[in-house]
């Protein structure tokens, strides 16, 4: 039921916005995320845009694992 | 297109098996989670094989049918019958109350339709002037503003909602205080905090000393959640912290919280399995009433029965029986005709167990 799915906006009218969904295009409703831009990615539940997606924070998170992969290497060695 | 793929990685989730291992120590350690979609991604991805055999992780009230009172169902069950149209989410109508089903109302020929989103719903209403259409509007903080958005747009007079909304905070407390329940750290919803943000489990946290990590929903985030759990176990802290950083923020979406503000008051609720929790659910403002459909519309006295004989539902709900442990599970009870709620949806604990391959 909280499924919600993370797409990018291609264009925006009022509180409608055109989402991609790799691929797959659907109109969703934007009027929870005032300010959206055109070009930021937003997470979708039930066609509504719920929040942002910032990928520059899921770089952080692979960034951490990257560096505890590191270590657990040395480790081994 | 940015994808998520980084996030179900083998070679990550080796180094955070083994670091979850190195963390534990050996030590008894039971993790609730409260979202269905959580259970899902841990059953299907085979989380429970990563984990050393001491952690124990469970499915907390998660699944929003699933704590649906059946009363919620007999009301829109009435309204069918009577002849209006009852629109819902899929999950919703397969659900068994007392004595039937909006599924099996629709065979007798009821009208009832599901759709995606509360809009559609609407637009059901505008295409039916002629008739009352009574969205039964099932879900958590997650799926609530949605709802509001339509609500405070101003909807066609033939639409009403039948509010099933509920708050995952107030369940958590009460889980706190149920017989038979112990948890050392709790995964919070990672959609629901997203409108609520993680600052508000830090009460919880902090009263009862439980660490509260909010995670995303692919494999590597519930096993970095586990983690960060450990984490906090190990140098004696409790805090309400977050792992799902790529959307989730500490004071959750203001624009959502408004909007649930100027359409919701928050009251006592019936949950299927625990009983009326104070501040727990969602209902509509008073100047809301013609949508409102429990104001709209007279009820009879509804002898509505949550737990029909033999079903544990209520037991697995809260993480204290196991779906093996139903005799029902399996045979009486299967995701083509389920018995009890939790059997149903996609988020239901015995479906999810009933179809994973894993446990």
């Amino acid at each position: 039921m909280c499924l919600a799915v993370p797409g990018l906006v291609e264009s925006i009218e009022d509180d409608y916005a055109d989402v991609d969904f790799g691929g797959v295009r659907k109109k969703v409703c934007v009027t929870l995320l005032p300010g959206l831009e055109v070009g930021e990615y937003v997470i979708v539940h039930t066609g509504y845009a719920i929040e942002r997606m910032k990928p520059e924070e899921a770089k952080k998170t692979l960034a951490l694992w990257d560096e505890m992969a590191e270590m657990a290497a040395k480790m081994e060695k | 297109m940015f994808n998520q793929n980084e996030f179900r990685n083998a070679k990550y989730a080796k180094v955070l098996s083994n670091e979850i291992c190195r963390l534990n120590d050996g030590r008894q350690t039971r993790i609730v989670h409260v979202c269905g979609t959580h259970e899902h991604t841990i059953s299907h991805s085979g989380i429970r094989s990563l984990l050393p055999r001491e952690i124990d992780l469970v499915a907390g009230p998660g699944c929003p049918v699933c704590v649906s009172a059946a009363e919620d169902i007999d009301m829109a069950i009435e309204l069918v019958r009577k002849g209006h149209i009852i629109v819902s989410f899929g999950d919703m109508i397969r659900v068994p109350s007392t004595s039937s089903s909006l599924g099996k109302e629709r065979v007798r020929g009821g009208d009832i339709r599901v759709v995606y989103g509360p809009n559609e719903a609407i637009e059901v209403a505008r295409k039916n002037p002629d008739k009352e259409i009574v969205f039964v509007g099932v879900g958590f903080e997650t799926t609530a503003p949605a709802m509001a958005v339509e609500l405070l747009k101003g909807p066609p007079e033939n639409f009403s909602i039948l509010t099933s909304l509920k708050l995952v905070p107030p369940a958590m407390e009460i889980l706190m205080n149920q017989d038979g329940f112990s948890v050392d750290g709790f995964i919070t919803p990672g959609h629901v905090s997203v409108i609520i943000g993680t600052n508000a489990y830090g009460s919880i946290a902090e009263k009862y000393k439980v660490p509260c990590v909010a995670a995303g929903f692919e494999p590597l985030d519930v096993l970095e959640s586990i983690r960060m759990i450990l984490l906090q176990i190990e140098e004696g802290r409790a805090e309400s912290e977050n792992e799902y950083t790529r959307v989730v923020r500490p004071e959750g979406n203001l624009a959502a919280q408004k909007v649930l503000e100027d359409t919701f008051r928050i009251d006592a609720a019936p949950w299927r399995g625990l009983g009326v929790i104070a501040h727990s659910g969602y209902f509509p403002r008073a100047e809301l009433a013609a949508h409102d459909a429990r104001e709209k519309f007279e009820f009879p006295p509804l002898d509505s029965v949550d737990i029909l004989p033999g079903c544990i539902c209520h037991k697995v709900v809260i993480g204290i029986a196991d779906p093996m442990e139903c005799p029902l599970f399996g045979k009486r009870c299967v995701p083509e005709n389920p018995y009890g709620p939790c059997m149903v949806g996609y988020e239901g604990t015995c479906r999810i167990r009933h179809e994973s391959k894993f446990d």
